[in-house]
This record gives C-alpha cells, structure tokens and sequence, in this order.
C-alpha cells in the first residue's frame, strides 16, 4: 500500500494545476460562505430630502425638539445620501445609485405638535420584486429604529414637562408665572392651611381639593411610565435553551473550514478511485496486488490526510484573526479527523461508481455542494415538512455531523461531539460498503 | 512438452447469459496460443479469468493471477508516471526480489531505455502497448496473457512486438493472446483455440483448422476460420 500511497502522491505533484484547484477553489467558496454568513448587512444607501425649515421645533409640552434630530436618528441608521429636493431624490433612485428615499415633508413638525395628526414620509424605490422587498424590509427597519429614537426624545420632552408640573418651580415655558407650586407640594400646603381653618364647608371643600391634589401628584408621576410603555410597549429578551451561544464570526470559521475540508477530501477520494478505472489499471492492482479493500483504504486516508492537513491550517490560520478557544485544539483535531474519514469514505463510493474522473469530479461536487447549503438552512426558514425532508437528506450525508462535531469542538456548541463523532464512524462504515459494492467489477 | 497452465471446465455467467461453457484446454512453456472468434464469442473474458481479473462461475485455472503476466487490449498505465516509475511501481506490488534489476530488464527487453524517464502519456501507441506488455512480464511469469495486443498499433508497431513476443516465447514464456486478426493467428501462433458463443470449437494448430475447414493448408486461415464457424457453430449451439 506504501507504493501505491508514493505513487499517488507522485502523480498528485505531477497534477499542479488539479492541486491547486483542489486547494484555492474550496478556500475562495469557504472564505465567501463565511463571509456571507458572519458580515451583517450592510447599511442601505438611501437619498434623503429634509424640507423643514433649519432650526424646525416639535414643541411637547414646554419642550422643543429640533425635527433635524429625527433626521440624524435616520441617518444613522442608513448610508445617507443627501439631496436637496424630491426631484434630485427621484433621479438618484431612478439611477439607482440609492437604494430608496425618504422625504422629510415640511409639515412634519406641525403635523406631530398638533397632537391630533401623525407626521408621515415619503419612501421613493423601484427594483424588481427581489430588489423591492430587500428594499422595503431594509428601510422599514431603518425607519422603525430612527421612530424609536426619535419617540424617545419625545417622551423625555414629555417627562420633563411633567416633571415641572409635579416639582413646581419656573414654568415659564408652559406660559405659567415663575415659581409656580408643584402639584406634589399642593396637599402639605393645603394641610398647613387647613390647621387654622374651622370646621364647615369651607374646611370640607378644601380637604376634597388637597385629596384630589394628592391623588393627581400620585398618577402624574405614574404616567412617565405610561409614556416609556406606549413608546415601546414589547421589549425582546432572549433566552437560549440549550448549549452555549456561537458568535457568528466562530460559526463563520467552522462552516468555512467544514466546506474546504468536504470539497478536498470527496473531489480527491473520488478522483483517485475513478483514476485507477480511467487508466484502466484497476484490472492489474486487483488480480493479486492490492486486495479491493486495501485499495479504498489508500485512497481515502490519501484523500483525508490532505484535507485534514489544508483544514487544520486554516483553521490555525483563521484563528490568528478570530478568537479562538487554543485549549480546545485537541478536539478540533479529533472532529476533523472524523470528518475527514467520513468524507473520504463518500469520496471513494462515487469514485467507484461513477467510473471516470470526470464524473466522479462532476458528482462529487454536484452532491457536495448542495449539501452543504442544506445543512445550513435554519429549522424555521423553510417549511416544517419540508425542514424534515432536508434533516433526512443532510443525516445521510456527513457535511451536516461533520458540522456539528466541528462547530462543537470549536465553540462547544451543542449537540454533544459524541454524537456528531458516531454518527460520522457510521457513515464512514456505510459509505465504506458502497465503495466496495462499486469497486466489486474491475472493469 | 509439459502444461504450464491448464484450464479445466471452465464456465461464466452474467446473469442469464452464458459468456462461457466448458472451455479446457492447456498451454506448453514456449508455447504461442491464439484464442480466435468472432465479437462476442468469450476471448476477452477467457483471458480475464486466466489472468485473475474476475472469478470463473465454474471450473478452474491451474496457474494463480500472480503467475500470469497480463497485458489487457487497452494499456493499464498511469499516464503521469515516466515508463520506469510505472515499472518499478508495479515491480514493488509484485514483490519482485531486485525491483531495480527487473525495471533494467524490462526496459532493455522492450528497446525503451532511453526513454525511460519519458511520461507514458507522451508515448506512442506501439510504446505505450510495449510497456503495458512489459508490466506484465515484470515478475517474470511463467505464462503472458494478451488480450488484443497488436490492435491499436500501425503494421510496423505490430510487426516489433511480435518479434518481442516471439523473443519471450523462444525463452520458455507460454503466452495466451486473443486477436481478431486472424493472419497474425496463422503467422505467429502454435495452436489456436476457436471460440464462439462461448464455447471452445476448436483446439489445433492453425493447418488443422485449415484443413477441417476444407482448406489448403497453405491457405487463408481467416477464411477457413469463417467457413468452420459456419459449419460447426450451428450444430454446436444447438447441442
């Protein structure tokens, strides 16, 4: 097994553009898988037209807020563009060199202080049906968190405002006379005063007053609450309910390296074995030399000693950028010396099947990488039926154990490595078999 | 002259079909034996159960696989090794005891030592079938099985390894080989075995065949081998 292991590797040096596929194409696919699923979003770039006039106030009780202060909210949550009028505004969305945009009318202002109308935008975006629901969603949850940060303004314009009719003091502001009582202060007063006041209607009139003082302080001071409530009435808290929470740039390092390590070990297992029906020596090796078994043996520890090596690497490589645990490094070895193993093992039942290096190669990567989205779609994206078809077909195959095993190594994510570890030993035994059904003629 | 090799009852089945029955015969050391027949007729899946390639349904071969040298009718090379790298390869899985001598041997025999370090794949197709040949010879088996060796080779290519061949058989190497060129049969073969529908109707030398076919035996063996085909096949497959 030594010559045929030397003989191999002899024509896998020979083999430099094939090797340099086998390397770089899965690294570029495993870099932009991972790219994609660790970068969020990006900002939309969005033209924006604010029509108020400079210095415009929404005046809440005493308080004034600069409506400029609703258009920075929403500059901070979008890649602002700005335009001076709705036709400009157009043009850029017609050009497309903005996403969409929104147009702050000059009524805004006078809209929201009349407390009886609501401001409203103007949201400009064209596209195609794709384009138009990124576009909407995207500015819909750009608009709902500059909404929200502008309501907060609002609501400690409003708390403020209360604040001065609770504490009393210089009300001017309202259009109060300065140093004006405080409702809170109302009911000690009328006490003091009640002390020299006899007993009548007089007296019984007062006492209702400082109790209605006392009870309005009382629920004043409640609404603040109330304003913060009506703001924002659901706040999320998260729960995780089992295992520890992966940070998305970790899971990013894991499905790029689980890629690199399937496409390496399944092109080159499956490469190998079509190989030795292609050059037709199959017929010679197995009359006696090398038994079947040995021969799918060799090729698969071939196919997975080079992509443990180029996945280790990167993975090694990667960490110097992202944190990893070091001190989980002997578990990272032993999950992707199983799915290694388990992907050699289907490498080499496609080679013997498939017959030709060609097809091999084309059905080894034709399986592999849908695989490998399948195994990423999340349980609630897709339909239930349907999530379990894609669960069935993802046990059958070990992109998704090898995954799991890894991303539990890695991040100590669950489920359990053991169990991703065993369901790869089983694959491994059955994609074994298959191999060795398909290698059963030489011909 | 004793048997080297003796192949008793031997039988294939695929399936339903019958791609072998009964066929016996045995081969003398230095002896040439052309298996001759028409397409389908067994040739290539006699001589892949003598070499060991697949199991025989029935019967049996005297010889192990690793004592038949076997050169298949399409070169088994790896393109990307060099003509010695492919040598001392298969020199190492055949356990040869001096791999290097053998490697020596083999170039020398075949006329290919200066272009030993050439990749097979840059060969010609008289090279290439030369090195296929040789890799079968490589641990010196008492008995070389070929399955159409000349068939993709120009006359020239042909005529040097026949001269190759007839070279191993002059030095006690009993060699089986299949051919559908009947001439090279009558040429360059001691005896001839007959096969059709996979039944062997045939065992002589070429002037037997000739003169049971109702020929001189000086005469066209190709056409002898067609007319006996006519006469005996029919009655044959019936029974």
């Amino acid at each position: 097994m030594i010559w045929l292991l030397r003989k191999d590797l002899l024509i896998l040096r020979r083999s430099r553009l094939l090797v340099a596929l086998l390397v770089f194409y899965p690294i570029a696919i495993a870099l932009l898988i991972g790219f994609a699923i660790s970068r969020s979003p990006s900002r939309p770039r969005v033209a924006i037209v604010d029509e108020t006039p400079a210095g415009e106030t929404i005046q809440v009780g005493g308080q004034r807020v600069e409506v400029s202060q609703y258009a920075r909210q929403l500059f901070s949550q979008v890649q602002s563009v700005g335009v001076s009028s709705r036709a400009q505004a157009v043009e850029e969305v017609k050009s497309a060199d903005v996403l969409a945009a929104v147009v702050i009318p000059a009524d805004i202002a006078a809209r929201i202080s009349s407390g009886t109308a609501q401001g409203q935008l103007e949201v400009i975006y064209n596209g195609d049906a794709l384009e138009q629901s990124l576009v909407q969603s995207q500015i819909g949850s750009a608009l709902a968190q500059a909404n929200l940060g502008f309501s907060e303004q609002l609501q400690r314009a409003a708390a403020k405002a209360i604040d001065g009719l609770l504490r009393g003091g210089n009300l001017g502001s309202l259009g109060a006379p300065s140093d004006l009582i405080g409702l809170e202060q109302i009911p000690a007063v009328l006490q003091r005063v009640l002390a020299h006041v006899p007993a009548g209607s007089d007296r019984a009139a007062l006492e209702r007053v400082a109790s209605f003082a006392d009870f309005a302080a009382q629920n004043l001071s409640v609404s603040k609450k109330v304003l913060s409530t009506v703001g924002q009435p659901i706040r999320v808290h998260s729960t995780l309910l089992h295992g520890r929470r992966t940070p998305l740039n970790t899971f990013a390092v894991v499905v790029a390296v689980s890629v690199s390590l399937m496409f390496v070990c399944v092109l080159l297992a499956a490469g190998g074995v079509a190989l030795e029906r292609e050059e037709r020596a199959l017929g010679r090796l197995i009359r006696g030399l090398v038994s079947r078994e040995a021969l799918l043996v060799e090729k698969g520890m071939l196919a997975a000693g080079c992509s443990f090596v180029l996945a280790l690497a990167m993975l090694a490589g990667v960490g110097a950028f992202v944190s990893l645990d070091w001190s989980r490094a002997g578990l990272w070895v032993v999950a992707l010396a199983f799915g290694a193993l388990s992907f050699g093992a289907l490498g080499v039942a496609i080679g013997a099947l498939a017959r030709e290096v060609r097809a091999a190669s084309l059905l080894a990567f034709l399986m592999s990488l849908p695989l490998a989205f399948l195994a990423l779609v999340p349980s609630g994206s897709v339909s239930h039926g349907f999530y379990e078809v894609i669960g069935a077909v993802s046990f059958l195959f070990p992109f998704k154990a090898a995954l799991q095993a890894l991303d539990a190594a890695v991040n100590g994510a669950a489920p359990s490595i053991g169990g991703s570890l065993a369901h790869l030993a089983g694959l491994c035994v059955i994609f074994g078999a298959l191999a060795r059904f398909g290698l059963r003629r030489a011909d | 002259m004793s048997a080297v090799l003796s192949v008793s009852s031997l039988g294939k089945r695929y399936g339903d079909l019958q791609a072998l029955a009964d066929v016996g015969f045995e081969v003398c050391a230095g002896e040439l034996v052309a298996v001759v027949g028409p397409n389908g007729a067994g040739k290539t899946t006699l001589l892949s159960i003598v070499a060991g390639i697949q199991p025989p349904s029935s019967g049996s071969v005297s010889r192990s696989p690793r004592e038949v040298g076997w050169a298949p009718q399409q070169p088994a090379l790896y393109s990307k090794l060099s003509v010695a790298e492919n040598l001392e390869l298969f020199a190492h899985l055949e356990k040869v005891s001096d791999p290097r001598a053998a490697v020596a041997r083999m170039l020398d025999q075949t006329g290919l030592t200066a272009r030993a370090g050439e990749a097979v794949g840059r060969l010609s197709g008289g090279n290439r079938q030369r090195v296929n040949v040789a890799l079968g010879l490589i641990a010196d088996p008492p008995v070389l099985a070929l399955d159409e060796p000349t068939a993709s080779l120009d006359p020239g290519q042909r005529e040097r390894l026949w001269q190759f061949i007839a070279s191993l058989a002059r030095a006690g190497t009993a060699v089986l080989f299949s051919t559908h060129n009947v001439s090279e049969a009558q040429r360059h073969a001691d005896r001839v075995l007959v096969l059709a529908d996979g039944r062997l109707l045939f065992d002589g030398p070429p002037r037997s065949l000739l003169l049971e076919a109702g020929e001189d035996e000086r005469g066209d063996l190709e056409r002898a081998l067609v007319r006996f085909l006519a006469m005996r096949a029919p009655q044959d497959v019936s029974a």
